[in-house]
C-alpha cells in the first residue's frame, strides 16, 4: 500500500518572511492527521500547499490518484487539479459561507458536484442530495431552502455534506468548529468523527483546539514559527509532550 | 382590427425630418456656426475629442451641432467617423515637459522653478450667473502678463524624481497594445489601461475617482502638477526618416504624487498616477490620474476591495458609447423574448402558487 | 470600390474586414469557442447589432442578397434600419424572402423557412458569455471554458426545477455545441433552438460591444442543455396564427383593444405572408 498523500521539503515564503518550512510526512488512507499551533503559526499556510490552493515556494505534494499512483499535484496540471478538487478531495472551509453558494438551495449545493462530475439525472441528483442531508442530520424539508436561512451549525454541515456526496478520499479542514457556539461544536464534532469512521476518510484538520485535535486526530504535528517542532500520535504528543512549545501549549489548556 | 407591422421605412424617414426640424428649432433664430460651437463651447469640444479620440476641433463642433449638444452623443458620431479614417503611421510619444505652458499649479511645493502660473480658470471666480452674457456685449480684454512665463518648467515629479523620492515611470521598449484595434483582455498592463481610462466617459471616471477619496480604496493622493498648454506633436515619416512636427494640440496633464510606504522588494517613495486629455480638461485629467493609480493596488501589493481598484469592473464599464448604446438598446422591440416569458409566467400561474409545483 | 459619400464597400475598410474574417475563421474552426476581435465603433449604437453587422459587413460580396428581419420580423425598425445601412454602403440587393437570402443577418429568432446549405445566418448577439451570470470576470470565465467546467450551467437549471417544478428559462437557452464548448444562442426563444442542431447553413455569431465572434459550421450539434428526466422542451400555442392558421411558428401576442382582446400571430412575417399568399392563390 502507498502513502495517499507523500510530502516533502514543503516550503512558502512570502517575500522574506517564512509561511511554513521543510515540512514532510506522510499520510495514510482512512488516517486523520492534525495540524495544531497557536495562529500565526503557519497551519493555515501549510494547509492551503498541501490542498493545491497555494503553490509552495519549493518542495513537493505528491497525491496517490486512482489513475497514476502518486503525481505532485502542482505538476499535473490545472484540469486534473481542479477535477481531484471536486471528486477525490473536500476541502471545509472555517467560514461556510467560503464553501457554500449562498444564493441556490441545500439541494444545489449539495448536488453541484455530482453535476460537475457529469450527473444529468435531476431525480437521482435530488435523492442523493437528500440522503446527504439526512447524513448530516439536516432536515430533509430544507432541501429548497437557500442556505441564507440556516443557522451556523447547520451552515457548516450544509458545506460537509456538499464535500462528501461524491465520496472524496480525503478532507482537509480548516478550523471546522471554530465560531461555532460549544453546545453546536460538541454535536458537530460527534458528526464528524462518525462521518470519517464510517466512510473511511483521511483528513487533514487545521485547528487551535486541542480538544477537537484530540477527538478526531489519530496524530498531530505541532507546528511553531512555520516550522513543525513535534509529531506523534495524538495521545502521545498530548499526554506527553516533548518540545517545550508543545508543553507550553498543553499547559496552557484545562486539562480534563 | 389587427395592425400589420409594417410601414416601418416610411415612419422612419419621417422621425428623421422631423428629428432634423427639432434640431433646427426657431428658423427665425440664426443658425449655429461650426466657428461658434469651436469658439464659444470650447470646453464641450474638447471633451468631445478627449473621449472621441480624435483631435479635430471642426469635426468635434459638427458633431456637438449634429447631437444638438447632447456630447455623449456627439462623442459617438466622432468615434463612428473615426472607424472610416485609414492610419497612415503613429507620432512620437509628445514631451509634455517642453509645454508651451498656459496654465501650470502645484499643490505640492509653494513654489517651484516657473512659479505658478493660473492661466484661465473658473477655479476662483464666483459661481454667480452673469446676466451680462445674456446681453451683446464684448469682455474686457486680457491685460498681458508683464513678463513672459518662464522659458524652463520643469515637471515636479521630474524634481522629485531625481532625489529618487518617486517612482522612476517604468521604461520599455515594447509597442504598446491598442485598444481601437485590439479587443481588451484581462488582465490589462497599464498601458492599455491608460488607453481606456483617456476615452472613459468623464462623468464616469469622477464618481469612481470620488469614491477613492470617500474610503473605497484610498490612495493618499497630492495634485503634484497640473499643467496646461501646447505641445509639438511629431510623426517620422519613412520616407524621411526623421522626425517633423505636424500639429500643435492643446493638452491638460495631471500628475498626481500618492504615499507608498514601501514593501519587502520596495523602499518607500512616492508613487504616480497619470491622467491626460485633450484641451482643457482639468476634471478629467484629475480624476484619471486618481482611477489610474487606484488601479494600480494589485500591482503595489495593497488591498483590494473597492471597485476603482478593480480593472475588469473600470475598464468594462467606462466607455460610454457602449454604455448607453447598450441602456438604450431595451427600447429596440422584444416581443419574441418577452412573448416567451409571458407564456411561462401564464403556465407557473395556471399550476398554483410556486412551491407546489416543485413536488 | 466606393458606394455612398465616399465610404468603402460595406462601410469598413479592407483591412478591419480582413481581421474580422480571420476571427471568423477561426471560430468556425472551433465551434462554439469565442473569439477576442477588434470590434470597431460603427454608425449605429452598441448593442443595436453592431456585431451581425461587422460579420456581414465582413463577409458580404456585391452578389450577395441580404436579409434584415428583428424579431422575425423584416420590417421593424431596427431591421429596416441595418438593411438600409447595408444598401446604402454596400449597394447590394436586399430581400425579405428567406430562401431567396444568402445572408440573413437576425436578431432574436431564427426564420421558420428551413434554411439550406450555402446560405448563411448572423446572430446579433448582446452578450456572448453563457456563464455571465453566473461569474462576472472575464478571467474565470475564460478559464472554465477551457477546463469545461460547466456543472455550475446545470446548478442554475436545477434550481429552476427545484422551485418551479420546470426549467424555466425561455429564451437565449444554453446549448452545447459539438459536444464541446458551451454557448449562448442569443437572445432567440428556446423554441428556435432545435433549428440550430445539424443546421445545413453557416451560423455566425457577433457581439460588438463585448468584441466576440464565434461561429457553428453547418451539420454541427447544438445541444440544448437539460436533465434526462426533465427534458428540453419548446413552447406550444393552443392557438394557430390568427392570419395564416400556422401551428408550427412562434406567435406573437398583440393586444387588439384594452378589454382583454388579444390575438395570435407568426413572429416569422415573411413566413406567414408567403401561406396567405399561397392561400389566396389556391382559392
Amino acid at each position: 500500500m502507498s502513502p495517499l498523500l507523500q510530502v516533502s521539503g514543503l516550503t512558502r515564503l512570502y517575500g522574506d518572511r517564512v509561511g511554513c518550512k521543510d515540512v514532510g510526512f506522510e499520510l495514510w488512507p482512512g488516517e486523520v492527521m492534525g495540524i495544531v499551533g497557536e495562529s500565526g503559526s503557519g497551519k493555515t499556510t501549510l494547509l492551503n500547499c498541501l490542498s493545491a490552493r497555494l503553490e509552495p515556494t519549493s518542495g513537493t505534494v505528491a497525491y496517490d490518484t486512482r489513475e497514476e499512483g502518486l503525481t505532485d499535484i502542482y505538476a499535473m496540471g490545472e484540469p486534473r487539479r481542479r477535477m481531484l478538487m471536486r471528486t477525490d478531495w473536500g476541502i471545509v472551509h472555517q467560514n461556510p459561507r467560503d464553501g457554500l453558494r449562498m444564493g441556490v438551495s441545500a439541494g444545489a449545493n449539495v448536488g453541484e458536484r455530482l453535476m460537475a462530475v457529469g450527473a444529468r439525472h435531476y431525480g437521482r441528483i435530488r435523492a442523493q442530495a437528500a440522503e446527504w442531508l439526512e447524513q448530516v442530520e439536516i432536515d430533509t424539508g430544507r432541501i429548497d431552502d437557500l442556505p441564507l436561512t440556516f443557522s451556523g451549525g447547520m451552515l457548516q454541515r450544509l458545506q460537509i455534506a456538499r464535500n462528501l456526496v461524491t465520496h472524496p478520499r480525503l478532507v482537509f479542514m480548516d478550523e471546522p468548529t471554530g465560531g461555532l457556539d460549544v453546545s453546536v461544536q460538541a454535536r458537530l464534532l460527534d458528526l464528524l468523527r462518525r462521518l470519517v469512521t464510517d466512510l473511511g476518510l483521511a483528513a487533514i484538520v487545521v485547528t487551535h483546539d486541542l480538544a477537537v485535535a484530540r477527538l478526531l486526530a489519530h496524530r498531530l504535528m505541532v507546528m511553531q514559527g512555520g516550522e513543525v517542532v513535534e509529531t506523534g500520535l495524538t495521545d502521545q504528543v498530548l499526554d506527553d509532550p516533548h518540545h517545550p512549545y508543545t508543553q507550553l501549549l498543553v499547559s496552557s489548556v484545562l486539562q480534563p | 382590427m389587427y395592425v400589420a407591422v409594417k410601414g416601418g421605412e416610411k415612419a422612419i424617414d419621417s422621425a428623421h425630418r422631423l428629428m432634423a426640424e427639432d434640431r433646427r428649432g426657431d428658423r427665425n433664430v440664426p443658425e449655429l456656426s461650426l466657428a461658434q460651437v469651436s469658439e464659444q463651447l470650447g470646453l464641450a469640444v474638447e471633451r468631445v475629442m478627449t473621449e472621441g479620440s480624435i483631435h479635430d476641433r471642426e469635426l468635434a463642433a459638427l458633431a456637438i451641432k449634429q447631437a444638438q449638444g447632447d456630447l455623449v452623443e456627439a462623442v459617438f458620431l466622432l468615434r463612428a467617423y473615426r472607424t472610416t479614417l485609414p492610419r497612415f503611421g503613429h507620432t512620437l510619444p509628445v514631451d509634455t515637459a517642453a509645454m508651451a505652458i498656459r496654465r501650470r499649479i502645484s499643490a505640492t511645493f509653494k513654489d517651484l522653478p516657473g512659479g505658478q502660473v493660473l492661466g484661465p480658470t473658473y477655479d476662483y471666480t464666483h459661481r454667480l450667473l452673469d446676466f451680462s452674457l445674456a446681453e451683446d456685449g464684448e469682455p474686457e480684454e486680457a491685460p498681458p502678463a508683464e513678463r513672459p512665463v518662464d522659458a524652463a518648467m520643469p515637471r515636479v515629479t521630474d524634481v522629485l524624481g531625481r532625489e529618487g523620492l518617486i517612482e522612476r515611470n517604468p521604461e520599455s521598449d515594447d509597442e504598446p497594445r491598442d485598444l481601437t484595434r485590439q479587443p481588451l483582455t484581462f488582465p490589462a498592463d497599464r498601458t492599455l489601461r491608460l488607453q481606456n481610462l483617456a476615452r472613459a466617459d468623464e462623468g464616469f471616471l469622477l464618481s469612481l475617482a470620488y469614491s477613492t477619496q470617500r474610503g473605497y480604496g484610498h490612495t493618499h493622493p497630492f495634485a503634484g502638477e497640473i499643467r496646461m498648454g501646447e505641445v509639438s506633436v511629431e510623426l517620422v515619416p519613412e520616407e524621411l526618416g526623421f522626425a517633423i512636427e505636424i500639429a500643435d494640440v492643446t493638452l491638460t496633464e495631471c500628475q498626481m504624487i500618492n504615499q507608498f510606504k514601501g514593501s519587502k522588494e520596495k523602499p518607500a517613495q512616492f508613487t504616480r498616477g497619470y491622467g491626460l486629455a485633450f484641451g482643457r480638461s482639468e476634471r478629467k485629467a484629475m480624476a484619471m490620474a486618481l482611477v489610474d493609480r487606484s488601479l494600480r493596488a494589485e500591482e503595489l501589493g495593497e488591498d483590494l476591495t473597492s471597485p476603482a481598484q478593480d480593472q475588469e469592473f473600470v475598464m468594462s464599464h467606462s466607455d460610454n458609447v457602449e454604455a448607453s448604446g447598450f441602456v438604450q438598446h431595451l427600447k429596440l422591440p422584444h416581443y419574441v423574448d418577452f412573448q416567451s416569458e409571458l407564456e411561462l409566467v401564464r403556465r407557473l400561474r395556471a399550476q398554483g402558487p410556486g412551491k407546489e409545483a416543485a413536488e | 470600390m466606393n458606394t455612398s459619400q465616399g465610404y468603402n464597400f460595406a462601410y469598413l475598410d479592407e483591412q478591419t474586414k480582413r481581421m474580422i474574417r480571420r476571427a471568423i475563421l477561426k471560430a468556425v474552426a472551433i465551434p462554439g469557442y469565442q473569439v477576442p476581435f477588434g470590434s470597431r465603433e460603427m454608425p449605429l449604437p452598441y448593442g443595436w447589432g453592431t456585431g451581425g453587422i461587422q460579420v456581414t459587413a465582413g463577409i458580404i460580396g456585391p452578389d450577395d442578397i441580404l436579409k434584415v428581419i428583428d424579431q422575425g420580423a423584416d420590417d421593424t425598425t431596427n431591421a429596416v434600419s441595418i438593411r438600409r445601412f447595408f444598401a446604402r454602403t454596400a449597394g447590394i440587393r436586399t430581400t425579405s424572402r428567406t430562401e431567396e437570402a444568402t445572408i440573413i443577418q437576425t436578431r432574436h429568432r431564427i426564420p421558420e423557412t428551413p434554411l439550406s446549405a450555402g446560405q448563411t445566418i448572423v446572430y446579433q448577439v448582446p452578450t456572448p458569455e453563457p456563464l455571465r451570470w453566473l461569474e462576472p470576470r472575464e478571467t474565470e470565465t475564460r478559464k472554465m471554458h477551457a477546463l469545461a467546467d460547466y456543472g455550475i450551467m446545470h446548478v442554475k437549471l436545477y434550481e429552476d426545477i427545484a422551485r418551479f417544478g420546470r426549467i424555466s428559462t425561455t429564451y437565449d437557452y444554453p446549448v452545447l455545441v459539438d459536444d464541446r464548448y458551451l454557448m449562448r444562442p442569443s437572445p432567440i426563444p428556446k423554441f428556435d433552438n432545435p433549428k440550430m442542431h445539424r443546421n445545413p447553413a453557416l451560423q455566425l455569431f457577433g457581439a460588438g460591444r463585448e468584441k466576440r465572434i464565434y461561429a457553428v459550421p453547418p451539420w454541427t450539434s447544438v445541444r440544448s442543455l437539460d436533465f434526462e428526466d426533465h427534458p428540453f422542451e419548446v413552447q406550444k400555442w393552443s392557438q394557430a396564427c390568427a392570419l395564416c392558421g400556422s401551428t408550427e411558428s412562434f406567435l406573437d401576442e398583440v393586444v387588439t383593444d384594452d378589454k382583454g382582446g388579444r390575438m395570435f400571430v407568426c413572429s416569422d412575417t415573411d413566413y406567414c405572408q408567403r401561406r396567405r399568399d399561397a392561400k389566396e392563390a389556391a382559392e
